[in-house]
This record gives structure tokens, sequence and C-alpha cells, in this order.
């Protein structure tokens, strides 16, 4: 297995398709994404997020087009990314320690024990993960993931089950080890709001294309008070649901959307 | 304040004799006031007298040890069969697909029923009894290998896979744990099978062993013998399963 990488990578998903039995999912969706970049993808259920993630890990292959890793065409397992589930996937029959360890040479334990301080478990390293709650699972989960210093994180819905409050706490936490470790981002979520909190980018797939391409340019950290956050979120929403702008600041931010977009493509 | 926690443990340890005891205490007082007539059932002390008297002459020394030792090489032989079929099935398509149907045909066939043709093909020494414990085990031990292995969570799999996992790291660490639960169940369930086999072969043909002990008994009308080698197979059967029961807490510890 090929070392992971500390740094961030650039994704260039080309042309990708993807059908199951007939019924097409991803329907040739292109997308770039910088190195370091936080990309969220929102839709409705059902739109092919998901897939699209499990595309990039490589968990699935592409039935047309192509996914690019800096350059390099990804084949099989992306073994540069790691991947955090909605459902946690912690090993029920291994200890905390354990299961960050999965997959790590067999000298990793101090590696393992530093990942989780960083995620504020060091006190639970030796309990089974059934006693843990949700929030807890999802930080061993995202320790696991940080611990191959991957240069891609993809994350599947990971707060999805989680209560409001835990919710914000983990979104605080993934946006901080982001910043300092500097790694390339793509966030899978049905909550807006959680996207344009955390995100420099939100794209929506509807009909197994990109509809939307919304870079969040607002400072760092994120007021939700803030009335351009909410004006963001209420955007994006309409266009989910297909509703008409009721408001008129959707040319506002498309011009300065534009210009943003127009600096990172080129 | 510790007294009293202590105290409930030992209750607890002690409960489940209870009922035993009382049975115990009551059969010796009906058989004393003759209410229980000897012929019938002997008491418990006379069962005692019994086992000590063939304790002296190493009677039953030996017939416990080779029945011990006709169990154990049966349930291992079987049990690693059962096992090893049950991984193979259960991981690779193809011998699934090539060895399960017949499997499952054989399974079916009561094995006690073999008892005539086994006689006739190892005749009634140890070979036979081994045989028939042996195939009696195979099939609980396949069968709960096959389905737990087949029911490891799919998601724990590709996750595994997914942080780089493959061939044996990924058997050691996620599928056979994953399976142990059932595994348990198979060998439990194979325990049971495992005496009653053993009972049934070793009334039927043999020249040794606690089942042949009875059988012996039954022709001198030695009542107390005969239910001394019931509540044998009662104190082993229970045994067993306290060895298995312990195991199931070592290995499913996460499950607590």
């Amino acid at each position: 297995m090929r070392a992971v990488g500390g740094k961030g990578i650039n994704v260039h998903i080309k042309a990708v398709k993807k059908s199951y039995d007939a019924r097409n999912v991803l329907n040739g969706l292109d997308l770039k994404i910088k190195e370091g970049e936080f990309v969220s993808i929102v839709g409705k259920s059902g739109c092919g997020k998901s897939t699209l993630l499990r595309l990039i890990a490589g968990l699935e292959g592409c039935d047309g087009g192509e996914i690019n890793l800096n350059e390099t065409q990804l084949e099989g397992l992306n073994d540069q990314a790691r991947m955090m589930f909605q459902d946690g996937r912690l090993l029920p029959w291994k200890r905390v320690l354990e299961n960050v360890c999965l997959g790590l040479p067999a000298n990793s334990k101090q590696k393992a024990m530093e990942a989780l301080t960083q995620v504020g478990l060091k006190d639970r390293v030796q309990d089974f993960p059934s006693k843990l709650s949700g929030g807890q699972k999802q930080r061993v989960a995202l320790a696991r993931a940080l611990v191959h210093d991957p240069s891609l994180l993809l994350l599947d819905e990971p707060l999805g089950a989680l209560d409001a409050l835990t919710r914000l706490e983990m979104q605080g936490l993934i946006e901080s080890l982001w910043k300092q470790r500097k790694f390339t981002a793509i966030l899978v979520t049905h909550d807006v709001e959680e996207a344009v909190a955390i995100s420099d980018r939100v794209v929506l797939i509807d009909h197994g294309k990109i509809y939307l391409n919304q870079p969040i340019p607002l400072p760092r950290p994120r007021q939700r008070t803030n009335p351009a956050f909410s004006m963001y979120v209420e955007e994006i929403l309409d266009r989910i649901m297909n509703r008409k702008s009721k408001k008129n600041y959707s040319m506002i931010l498309n011009q300065e959307t534009q210009s943003f977009l127009d600096s990172i493509n080129n | 304040m510790k007294w009293s926690v202590k105290g409930k443990g030992s209750l607890e340890t002690l409960l489940p004799w209870f009922i035993p005891l009382l049975l115990i205490i009551g059969w010796q007082i009906l058989s004393w006031t003759g209410a229980i007539p000897e012929r019938i059932l002997p008491a418990p002390s006379q069962i005692v007298e019994a086992a000590v008297g063939l304790m002296v002459t190493g009677e039953l020394y030996d017939h416990i040890s080779i029945s011990l030792s006709r169990a154990l090489v049966g349930f291992l032989i079987g049990g690693v069969i059962g096992f090893l079929f049950g991984l193979f099935n259960g991981i690779f398509r193809f011998a699934d697909l090539f060895f399960d149907t017949s499997i499952q045909m054989l399974r079916n066939i009561p094995h006690l029923a073999l008892i005539p043709l086994v006689i006739l093909w190892f005749g009634i020494g140890e070979t036979s009894k081994i045989f028939l414990v042996a195939l009696g085990v195979l099939f609980p031990v396949y069968i709960n290998t096959y389905h737990g292995i087949k029911s490891v969570e799919k998601n724990l799999i590709e996750m595994g896979k997914a942080y780089g996992l493959k061939g044996k790291a990924l058997f050691w660490h996620v599928i056979l744990p994953g399976a142990m639960s059932s595994i348990l169940v198979g060998i439990r369930f194979s325990l049971g099978v495992m005496w009653l086999t053993l009972i049934v072969a070793e009334t039927i043909s043999a020249q040794s062993g606690i089942g042949y002990m009875a059988m012996n008994a039954r022709e001198f009308m030695q009542m107390d013998v005969i239910v001394l080698s019931i509540v044998i197979y009662a104190l082993f059967g229970k045994l067993s399963d306290v060895i298995a029961r312990y195991f199931e807490r070592k290995l499913l510890k996460w499950n607590s």
C-alpha cells in the first residue's frame, strides 16, 4: 500500500457516469476540487451524492468518465483518501485504541493515542464502542480516519445521526482539524446550514449532474447570525427545492460568486 | 455496606443450586420413609455408595475417562471439519456452490439412524463411536459458522477494505470476530449433540464407557449404578455448558 500523503490533493472528476440496474444515478458529472479546499455536496436524497463519494473513495468503479487525483487516474481503492461513514462503522469487538490502530503498522499505538487526544477522547481509549455515545463514536471514527494522514477526507453524512448540539461541536472539530492539517475535504450532507457553515464551496447535485456550484466566501469562524449566512442557506435551499428565489439577492450573490469562481478556476 | 454486596454475590451463585438440592433432600427423605421403593429408584445415599464402591475398584474412573476421550476426540474431529467447511463455504463462493447443497442433504439424515450401518462398517470398536459423535457435531458447527460468516455486516467489511485491510488481516480483524457469536452458539449446541450421541452409541454398542456401565448394570438389576450413570451424564452436560459459557464471556466481552 502506498503511503498516504499529508497535504491536500486536487480532485478532478470528468464526465463521471454511474448507474444501477439501468437507473442512471450520475449522468456525466464534472467537478474540480482544489487541494486543501473544503467542498460540501448537497441534494435531495437519492440524487447520487453518496454515490459520488463512494466513487471518489474507489469503493465502486465508474461506468464512464474518470476521476483524477493530482493528474493521476484513480483505479481501485483510493489509498490517499479516508472515509468517515454516517454509521461510524467502528468494530464493536475492538477497544477504541485498537479501532484507531486498524490498518496501521503494529507499532502505531503512539500515533493513535495522539489522534485520540486531538479529538478529546484520551481517557476512553480502553473502552469498547458500545460504551460510547453517538458523538463519541464519530470522534473515534474521525481519529481513525485522520491517523492515516489522508490527503483527502471523505465525509458521508457523518453527523446526520447526531443531536444538534453534538453536531455543532463536531463541525467545529472537523473544521479546526482541516485548517490545521490542510487536507482536501468533501462532505456529503443533507443539512444545508452545516454545508454553508463549514465549507468553501457548496455543490448541489440534481438528476446526476451539478446543478449549482456555490462558493461561500464568508470569513471564518462563521457566524450563523450573519445575514449573509442565512442568505446563502436560503438561496441553496430554494435551488434544492426548485423554488423560484423569493428575494432578489440571488443576482447579487451570483455576481459576487462569479468573480470568486473565476479566481479559483484560473 | 461491603458485607451486603458480598452477601448478594454469594446468594447469586448459590440460588441456581437451590432446586437441585431441595430435590435431592426430598428424594432422600421419601426413600427413607419408604414412599419410593428401592427397586424403582434407589436413594441418593445409595447412589453415592455405589459411586464410592466403583471408585475404589477404579472401574468408574476407567469408564469416565474412556467416555470423555470419545466425546473429546469425536467433538474435535467433527468440530474442526464443520468449522472449516463453514469457513470456506462462507467466504468463497466457489466452495459454497460446490459443497453446500451436498452438506445440506447429509445434514437432514438423523445421524443416529446410521448406527446399524456404522456397526457393520467399523464394528463396535472406538472408531464407530468417534465417527458418530463427529458426524453429529459437524452439522451444528457447520451451519452456525457458515451463517455467522455470511451475516457479518457488509458495511464493516467494506470499511475494513477502505482502511487497507485485505486477505488475512481482514479475516482476523473483521470476519472472524464478526462471526464469533454465531460460531459459539453452534459449539454450545453441538456439545449437547455430542453427549446425546455418545450415550446412545455407548448404550447400544460398547464394551466400556458410562453407557456400557449402565447397560451392564441393567442385566444385574443394579438400579444404583444405572441412576449413577444418568447423574454423571447430567453433571458432564452441565460442565460442558459451563465451559462453553466461559468462552462466550471471554470472547464476546465487547457485547456485554
